[in-house]
C-alpha cells in the first residue's frame, strides 16, 4: 500500500488534530488498564488496612486455584458453544434469505431486530423462557421426558446461557453472511451447476470456500464476544452457577473483585484477559488477509 | 456432438414479461451459431434456456433426439464458456479444469490425462498450478474455455466471452476459438451484440430483436440481403444509409427505378457501394453536401447531407479523397445494390 505524506505548515497542527482520540485512549484505556497492572501486583488484608506489593503471586495463585481453572475451561466450552451455534444458525438462515427474491427485506429486518435487544434483557428474555417453575421450554421438555433445571444441573445451565449468548449474535453473523453470499457472483454457481455439482456439493466446494474470510473474521468477533460481552446474559440468567458451571472469566472478575472484594486477584484476572484480548486481535489482523485463500 | 433443435421456444417471466417468443432454429450437428442482437433482444436469455439456467416455458428444444426441456444444466452435456469467465477463484486452474469431471466420477488419471491435453490446446499448461487472480483477462478465458472443453460436451455455448478483453485480444481469441471449434467440430451456440464478431466466427448467424428472429442466415446472406430494416441497420459498420424511394424517383427517370417493387417505400444503401466515379450503364448518380471527412487509415468515411432527407447519408472509400468539407460532391451506386424496404412492415420487398 502507498503511504501518503501530508506536510503541515503549522508543527502543532498534527498534534492537535490526534489530540482528542489520545486523550481518550488515555483516559479511558491506558489509564484504567494501567491501574488494573498495578493492582494485579497488590494484595490488601481483609479489612483492606494495608496494602503490600507481591508481585505475581496473585497471578501464580491464579494458576494454582482449580476455581479459576475450572472457569477457564467453562469459558472456553461457552466462546466455541456460542460461537458454533450462533455461526451455524446465521449461515443456515442467511442461506435460506438468499434464496428468497420479494420476501428478502422483510426477512432480513426480522432477522436483525435481536440484535437492538441489551444483553441483560435478551438474558431475561430466555431466563423466562426456560424458567424452570413457569417457563415455556421446562413445560414442553417435559412433555418429551426431559427434566430441565438449570438451577441443579450445570449442563441445562450451560445450554442455557449459550442460547441466550448466541441468540442476539445470530443477527450480527446473519447480516455479514448475507452481504457474504450475495457478493458471490451467480455465474458461478451456475458454472458449477453445469458442471455437475449438486446443491449440496455446490454449497461446501464453491459457496462456502467463498465465505472463508467472513467465516473467519465472524469467529473472531464471536469468541471476543462471548469472552468478554456476556457478562449482562451471565448476570441475567444463572449469575454463574450452578456450582461455578457458568462462571466465566469476565463473570469471575466482577465477582471476585466487587462481591468477594479480592481486588489483587479480580485485577489479576483483569490482566490476563487483557492479554487474550491482544492476543484475538493480532490474529485478527495478522490472518485475516492471509486467510483469503483466492 | 450433436444437433440442436429449437421448435417454437419462448420465454415469459412471471409477470407475463415476454423475453423469448416463437424460436425456431435447427443446428446441425458440428455448426457455429451466432446469435447476434442490441442489448436486451433475448439472446442471453435463449442460451441460458439451452443451457438450462433458464426454464423454458414454451416450445420444445431438443439436443441430439432428446427432449431436455426438463433436464439439469448438468444432464443436458452442454458446457458454457460465462461472459465474466466464471472460474472457481479459490481453486487452482487445475481444479478450475477438472471440478465438472470429478463430480462426474471419472478416474484420477483420466482427469489428469484430459486436464493435460486441454491445458495443452490452449497453451495453459504452465499455469495449471496458480490461482486465476494470478492470469490475466486472456489467460483467464483460456481457462474458461478449458474448462469447457475438458468434458468433450455435445455442444458448446458461449454467453459473449469476449466482450471483457481489449480490442486486440479480443481478435485474436476470436480467431482462436473458432479454429478451435473448427478443429473440434463441436456444435456451438455463440452470443455476442458485435456484429463484426457474429459475422467473422458464424456459419450461419441469427439476428434477435425483442425476442424475436429478425433473420437466419450465412453472414454473407444477411449482409448481401437483410430481410428486414432492422437486420439492413444493424449488420455492417457503418449501418446502412435509408433513403425514402421517393426521393430516389424523383431523382431519376421513371425507368432507372422500374425493377423495384412498387411496395417498396424505403431504400437502403450500404457506405461501401457509394462511389465517387462518374455514374455509368446501370447506375445511378446522387449528390449532397460534404460535411465531414473522417479518415480511417485504409478507408475513409464521408458524411454527407442530401437536399431534403434529414439522415446524414455516410459513404465509405476505399482511400481518402482529396475532396473539402463543404463541397458538393456527386456519387454514383449501382442499381443492383439498392436494397428495397417496406417501411411499414419493416421487411424486404423482392
Amino acid at each position: 500500500m502507498q503511504t501518503k505524506r501530508m506536510t503541515f505548515s503549522n508543527s502543532w497542527l498534527p498534534y492537535a488534530l490526534l489530540a482528542p482520540q489520545v486523550i481518550v485512549t488515555l483516559i479511558f484505556f491506558i489509564w484504567p488498564a494501567s491501574q488494573a497492572l498495578y493492582q494485579s501486583f497488590l494484595r490488601q488484608d481483609i479489612f483492606g488496612l494495608r496494602t503490600t506489593f507481591v508481585w505475581f503471586d496473585n497471578f501464580s495463585r491464579l494458576f494454582a486455584d482449580p476455581l479459576y481453572l475450572n472457569s477457564l475451561k467453562v469459558t472456553f466450552w461457552f466462546s466455541v458453544g456460542t460461537t458454533v451455534l450462533s455461526m451455524s444458525v446465521a449461515l443456515l438462515f442467511a442461506v435460506m434469505v438468499n434464496r428468497m427474491i420479494r420476501s428478502r427485506d422483510s426477512y432480513t429486518t426480522f432477522l436483525v431486530w435481536p440484535y437492538a435487544v441489551a444483553p441483560a434483557i435478551a438474558g431475561v428474555l430466555w431466563w423466562f423462557i426456560f424458567n424452570p417453575s413457569i417457563g415455556i421450554m421446562p413445560y414442553m421438555l417435559k412433555g418429551f421426558g426431559y427434566d430441565w433445571n438449570h438451577r441443579s444441573s450445570s449442563t441445562d445451565a450451560m445450554i442455557l446461557v449459550i442460547i441466550a449468548a448466541a441468540w442476539k449474535q445470530i443477527s450480527y453473523n446473519f447480516l455479514f453472511f448475507l452481504a457474504g453470499l450475495q457478493s458471490i457472483p451467480q455465474s458461478l454457481i451456475e458454472a458449477a451447476a453445469i458442471d455437475g455439482a449438486s446443491r449440496f456439493k455446490r454449497f461446501w466446494t464453491i459457496v462456502f470456500p467463498l465465505l472463508s474470510p467472513i467465516t473467519f473474521f465472524l469467529m473472531v468477533v464471536n469468541v471476543v464476544y462471548a469472552m468478554f460481552d456476556t457478562f449482562g446474559v451471565i448476570h441475567a440468567t444463572t449469575e454463574g452457577g450452578p456450582a461455578q458451571a457458568t462462571n466465566i472469566l469476565v463473570y469471575k472478575v466482577y465477582r471476585d473483585g466487587f462481591v468477594n472484594l479480592n481486588l489483587g486477584s479480580s485485577a489479576a484476572q483483569s490482566v490476563i484477559l487483557m492479554a487474550i484480548v491482544i492476543v484475538l486481535t493480532v490474529i485478527q489482523f495478522r490472518y485475516i488477509e492471509r486467510r483469503v485463500n483466492y | 456432438m450433436a444437433s440442436i433443435t429449437m421448435d417454437n421456444l419462448g420465454k415469459v417471466y412471471t409477470g407475463n414479461v415476454r423475453a423469448v417468443s416463437d424460436v425456431n432454429i435447427d443446428i446441425a450437428d458440428g455448426e457455429m451459431i451466432v446469435l447476434v442482437g442490441p442489448s436486451g433482444c433475448g439472446k442471453s436469455t435463449l442460451l441460458r434456456m439451452v443451457a438450462g439456467l433458464e426454464t423454458i416455458t414454451e416450445g420444445t428444444l431438443k439436443i441430439g433426439d432428446r427432449v431436455v426441456n426438463q433436464l439439469e444444466p448438468a444432464d443436458r452435456d452442454i458446457a458454457m464458456v460465462f461472459q465474466n469467465y466464471a472460474l472457481y477463484p479459490h481453486m487452482t486452474v487445475f481444479n478450475n479444469l477438472a471440478y465438472g469431471l470429478k463430480n462426474r466420477g471419472f478416474k484420477k488419471d483420466e482427469i489428469d490425462r484430459r486436464v493435460r491435453e486441454a491445458a495443452a490446446m490452449l497453451e495453459i499448461g504452465q499455469f495449471l498450478d496458480r490461482k486465476p487472480r494470478q492470469l490475466s483477462g486472456g489467460q483467464r478465458q483460456r481457462v474458461a474455455m478449458g474448462r469447457a472443453l475438458v468434458r468433450e460436451p455435445a455442444a458448446f455455448l458461449f454467453d459473449e466471452p469476449l466482450s471483457n478483453l481489449d480490442a486486440k485480444l479480443r481478435v485474436q481469441m476470436r480467431v482462436e476459438i473458432r479454429q478451435l471449434q473448427k478443429r473440434l467440430g463441436t456444435t456451438s451456440l455463440y452470443v455476442t451484440h458485435d456484429q463484426l464478431e457474429a459475422l467473422t466466427m458464424a456459419d450461419r448467424l441469427v439476428v434477435l430483436n425483442g425476442g424475436r428472429i429478425e433473420q437466419i442466415g450465412t453472414p454473407m446472406e444477411v449482409y448481401l440481403r437483410p430481410a428486414t430494416t432492422f437486420v439492413a441497420g444493424f449488420i455492417g459498420s457503418p449501418a446502412m444509409n435509408m433513403l425514402p424511394a421517393a426521393y430516389l424517383r424523383g431523382l431519376v427517370a421513371a425507368d432507372a427505378l422500374a425493377h423495384m417493387p412498387v411496395a417498396a417505400d424505403l431504400v437502403g444503401l450500404r457506405p461501401e457501394d457509394l462511389s465517387l466515379a462518374p455514374a455509368g450503364e446501370g447506375e445511378i448518380a446522387l449528390t449532397g453536401q460534404l460535411m465531414l471527412l473522417e479518415p480511417a487509415g485504409a478507408e475513409s468515411h464521408l458524411h454527407l447531407t442530401f437536399e431534403g432527407i434529414r439522415d446524414t447519408i455516410v459513404a465509405r472509400l476505399p482511400d481518402v479523397p482529396d475532396v473539402q468539407e463543404g463541397s458538393h460532391l456527386t456519387f454514383s451506386i449501382k442499381r443492383d445494390k439498392l436494397h428495397p424496404f417496406d417501411q411499414a412492415r419493416g421487411k424486404r420487398v423482392a
